[in-house]
């Protein structure tokens, strides 16, 4: 048993003697801080956690507070799911991309939409202009998606769809696509990322106002959790939100506010909370400081567990369970010096593994130039399988557990977290507090004295403020054929000629009416999507009736 | 110059914008070049758009803008955000809430910065005003920083004061402060969907209830402690407009809005029209252009001075009054005197030189 | 009275990304300069409409989604179209360096690329405004 008396004793004296060393021999700094800022002690000792109760603080792993993980035996059952996103120029390309994926060993697929797909325009509308094609895939109607997923059986993969303002079509059109392969959808698995909040606050691919957005989302609850009941309904995202500027302590923060805001959207809906929570799942990031990266998801599901049992009095265990996927964080990787991103992806890609993540995307080295190649996403996937094979932390659950740094960095987060979420409660909730834009103003702050610290020397970037080379700009990025536009156009005149004309007329003017009631609109989506109505056409509809949103920036 | 203030005058936006420039810049030739014109102002209606921050004014005018457009009516727009005091510099972000007016021919939208003058509304940006007017738009928005000396000074430059307030932003006061209930011609509750709105509507009406009662000379119903003292000349606005005192239809109207979806701002657009109509048929438009055209003149005298006080011999002249004082051989009012007769030989001097 | 250079900053295209915009237009503050954002989903059109309503000194085009090199020649185009041509353009966000020649051979003025200081944005701007300072 510890003498914590005489440890203390010696701490200090120990504290002593180094104060006086540093006379001679400074420290590196005057202040030591982690990737957010927040201070970092020389030394952590047993002292650090005196007080702490293994029960309440940890427990056990899959039981309450999950802070050891979500699942008893995490890594030793199953890896994560390593997931790559991945999507651009057509259907067909993309569909090539994710077969040889999943011949490398990828276990699930992350599709990528490009940006007139994520704001629900065709590819031949004048804003869609040099876009289509570029950041994602194009998908303009059921047809797009079914040759996306050609020759993959649907109900043997999971698929990942990173979609938010017309999830709901999308998600209609996959479960149509299984459909025409024989597959009910009571088989499918997979995720739509279905977060309106986040694009209001980081992301930007906003359609609708909040309120009938919110309808969108516990409509898409709601029916799912009758016919699509293995499917992840919403990705509560924190990814976004950090590489807007965010620190660790805000991004878990803005993330669990905006979850609350579902919860309550939902349960106002009439939803049981133990009907749709076991299936929300979240969506964070990893940055390169390892240790507040773990500390970070730990605190976050403490959190998040805390919420759902004694805030939302959910009785299902699996309501209180935080599951996540991780992407590595894409705006830490330079330009320069671009192999160096190999190492950064590597460390973050451990903070996730020894967070605990569910599912992890690593970027590849090329991120801060274009879309990957190739052989940059096989070297993305390569650091996860090393890390999964070859680095031995995976053999036991939650190791960095008791680790009195790690410890000390969980509860400061938690703390800093609920004082955050106390602060939006307090103006309403997280639609009120982005209506008054609170939570961008707070991602903007960070943001700039991030950049400031940077430009005064006071953040190091390897290769970018210190230690930089000369060098020739890379080559054999991926460039997307500027011809696809012309393509998907083509392809949208055709569909247009081909299909039933009238059948669509009606399966949008049923749309529109149940638009303007109460009504689930997953149904009437799912009939306008099967008659091959335009995502544009159906999106168009809804925008009539919805009107579009239009944003609050303040500087 | 000259060239330039002929294609204003045709209304070519590029000419316009560049003026307006040079306007904000203190150019002597672009003011001169201005106030040179005698026929081409007066026509615009001009609508000051004030209120807290965080009250929906440019919302409230990115939908006035569409409704005037739909009358056919050209829109000018003035959006003046506050300077940072420590760097000189601005983010002006108004424009990005009319931005969908942007390729709209008929619709201009100038964002100002305060450039240190107090409330916003400097000699610049009555002038700019006034080369919209000349420029040919019908209605000319004001949109101020909205705190403190800008609601105030908007009255000089304003036809129609809109005054937005928003329910929930914590206190009443907003309402009652010194001044603000004297300028407003049309006062607007935006955002009136939220909690408290009504509640701010019935405020604002007893405030105009007891402010006319006041007039009228009777003793407010609420006690003397509702009002709040004020300047002369703020009451002298105010009271430009014949108003029979305690009937509803003579007091200012008070309006619920819901920017964001334009509900409730038909009403104000009519509002607007129908204020301008009202002054320009009693005489009270005429009167204040009046009173304009002299604030204008007087500006331009005291702009004049302290431009010559600025040159090298009256500046020299003030630092060697000034250290004749300090040593006690003269006194302020003295040297004060012997200043201002340097003034005025400069400015003849000067005008000679102009003529 | 002193002159101050008025800078637009604008996001074309459907890129939803505002973090750098939003920094750089910060610093330009910080700078002393006047700064007007124009948000997200801009067209050509409507940003240079506006920069000639607003009589800016420079744009700055900020765009992550790889669309650049349709959208970012359309504003300098329709610049000249309108006699805005001495308006200097310069750009920034994920444009890959070999797409730079290009971009420069259709007018752009200069690209800064990710982790550009904003201290470098500032000199250039400072050094090469095309209209005189007085």
């Amino acid at each position: 048993m510890t003498d914590f008396e005489k440890l203390e004793q010696n701490v200090a004296a120990w504290n002593a003697k180094v104060e006086k060393a540093n006379e001679k021999f400074p420290e590196r700094k005057k202040q030591f801080v982690t990737g957010s800022n927040m201070p970092v002690n020389r030394l952590y000792t047993p002292l650090d956690q005196k007080d702490a109760d293994y029960f309440e603080k940890l427990g056990l792993p899959g039981e309450f507070p999950f802070t050891r993980g979500v699942q008893p035996t995490m890594y030793r059952g199953r890896f994560w799911t390593m997931r790559q996103y991945a999507g651009f120029g057509t259907a067909e390309e993309s569909n090539a991309r994710y077969k040889y994926l999943l011949e490398q060993g990828q276990t699930g697929l992350s599709v990528a939409f490009d940006l007139p797909t994520q704001i629900g325009y065709d590819s031949d509308h004048p804003l869609s202009e040099g876009e289509v094609g570029k950041v994602g895939v194009a998908i303009d109607s059921l047809a797009d998606m079914e040759i996306l997923f050609n020759g993959i059986p649907l109900d043997k993969v999971s698929t990942s769809m990173t979609i938010n303002a017309p999830a709901a079509v999308l998600l209609a059109m996959y479960i149509a696509v299984a459909e025409k392969q024989g597959i009910t959808p009571d088989k499918l698995n997979g995720t739509i990322q279905n977060d309106i909040l986040k694009e209001y606050i980081a992301r930007g691919t906003y359609i609708f106002p909040p309120q009938p957005s919110m309808r969108l989302i516990t409509d898409i609850f709601e029916y799912c959790s009758k016919n699509v009941p293995n499917w992840n309904t919403i990705s509560i995202s924190g990814y976004h939100i950090r590489e807007a500027g965010a620190t660790a302590v805000q991004e878990v923060a803005f993330t669990l506010a905006d979850g609350i805001a579902y919860v309550e959207a939902a349960i106002r809906a009439g939803l049981d909370v133990d009907e749709f929570a076991p299936r929300l799942s979240f969506f964070f990031n990893a940055h390169n400081d390892l240790l507040e990266e773990v500390a970070k998801f730990r605190a976050a599901r403490r959190v998040w567990a805390h919420i759902m049992r004694d805030r939302f009095g959910a009785k299902n265990p699996k309501s209180w369970m935080l599951r996540f996927h991780t992407q590595t964080g894409g705006s830490t990787l330079t330009a320069q010096q671009p192999d160096n991103n190999i190492i950064r992806v590597t460390l973050q890609a451990l903070a996730a593994v020894l967070g605990g993540t569910q599912s992890l995307h690593t970027n590849s080295r090329d991120e801060a130039l274009a879309l990957p190649t190739e052989e940059s996403v096989r070297i993305a996937l390569r650091t996860q399988q090393i890390i999964a094979y070859e680095s031995g932390v995976a053999e036991t659950v939650d190791p960095l557990a008791g680790s009195y740094y790690v410890e000390s960095l969980t509860d400061q987060i938690e703390k800093e977290v609920q004082q955050y979420i106390k602060r939006i409660d307090d103006l309403g909730g997280a639609v009120k507090a982005i209506e008054q834009g609170y939570i961008q103003q707070e991602i903007q702050d960070s943001a700039y004295a991030w950049q400031m610290d940077v430009e005064k020397g006071e953040r190091i970037i390897v290769g970018l403020n210190k230690f930089q080379v000369k060098e020739n700009p890379p080559k054999g990025l991926l460039r997307v054929d500027p011809a696809v536009g012309e393509r998907q156009k083509q392809k949208l005149a055709q569909l247009r000629a081909s299909r039933d004309q009238t059948a669509v007329q009606s399966a949008l003017e049923k749309l529109r009416n149940a638009s303007r009631g109460t009504d689930n609109l997953m149904p009437p989506i799912l009939d306008a999507v099967r008659s091959y109505a335009t995502l544009g056409e159906i999106c168009g509809v809804l925008r009539e009736e919805f009107g579009e949103y239009k944003p609050n920036v303040m500087f | 110059m000259n060239e330039l203030v002929r294609r204003c005058l045709e209304g070519d936006v590029r000419a316009v914008a560049r003026f307006i420039t040079h306007l904000e810049n203190g150019d002597r030739a672009a003011f001169a070049a201005l106030y040179r014109l005698k026929d081409h102002a007066g026509n615009a209606q001009v609508v000051g758009i004030t209120g807290p921050p965080g009250a929906g004014k440019s919302t409230l005018a990115d939908k006035l803008i569409a409704e005037f457009r739909k009358m056919r009516k050209k829109v000018g727009v003035l959006a003046v955000d506050p300077s940072s005091p420590f760097s000189g510099g601005a983010i002006l972000g108004d424009r990005l809430r009319m931005q969908g007016h942007a390729t709209d021919p008929g619709v201009f939208i100038r964002s100002l910065a305060s450039r240190g003058s107090l409330g916003g509304i400097s000699s610049a940006t009555h002038a700019a005003i006034r080369v919209l007017d000349a420029a040919g738009y019908d209605i000319v928005l004001v949109e101020t920083v909205g705190v403190g000396q800008s609601e105030v000074d908007i009255v000089r430059v304003a036809d129609t004061v809109v005054l937005v307030s928003v329910p929930g932003l914590g206190d009443d006061i907003q309402v009652i402060k010194a001044g603000i209930m004297e300028i407003g011609d049309i006062f607007v509750v935006n955002k009136a969907d939220r909690d408290g709105a009504d509640k701010v509507v019935r405020e604002i009406r007893v405030m105009l209830e007891t402010q006319a009662q006041l007039r009228a000379g009777n003793a407010p119903a609420g006690g003397p402690d509702t009002l709040v003292a004020r300047e002369p000349d703020m009451l002298h606005h105010a009271g430009l407009v014949p108003r029979t005192a305690g009937t509803e239809a003579a007091l200012p109207p008070v309006l619920k809005t819901i920017a964001e979806t334009g509900e409730g701002v038909p009403q104000v657009a009519q509002a607007i029209l129908t204020h301008f109509e009202e002054w320009k048929n009693s005489g009270a438009l005429a009167q204040k252009r009046l009173d304009s055209i002299s604030w204008q003149l007087r500006q331009f005298v005291q702009h004049e001075i302290s431009i010559i006080l600025e040159q090298p011999g009256p500046a020299g002249t003030t630092q060697e009054l000034a250290k004749k004082v300090l040593a006690r051989k003269t006194d302020i009012y003295s040297a004060g005197l012997a200043l201002l007769h340097e003034v005025f030989k400069e400015g003849a001097a000067h005008e000679s030189t102009q003529a | 009275m002193e002159r101050k250079i008025r800078v637009l900053i604008a996001k074309p295209g459907l890129d939803g990304h505002d973090r750098g915009a939003k920094v750089i237009a910060r610093a330009l503050r910080d700078a002393g300069m006047e700064v007007i954002y124009t948000g997200l989903r801009q067209t050509p059109e409507q940003i240079v409409s506006a920069a000639i309503q607003e009589d800016v000194d420079v744009i700055g085009l900020s765009i992550l989604s790889g669309a650049h090199n349709h959208l970012f020649p359309r504003v300098v185009e329709l610049l000249k179209e309108r006699g805005a041509d001495d308006i200097l353009v310069f750009g920034g966000g994920v444009i890959p360096e070999e797409d730079i020649p290009f971009l420069k051979s259709k007018g752009i003025a200069e690209v800064f690329g990710p982790g550009t200081p904003t201290s470098r944005t500032i000199e250039f701007i400072r050094a090469n405004v095309r209209r005189p300072l007085v």
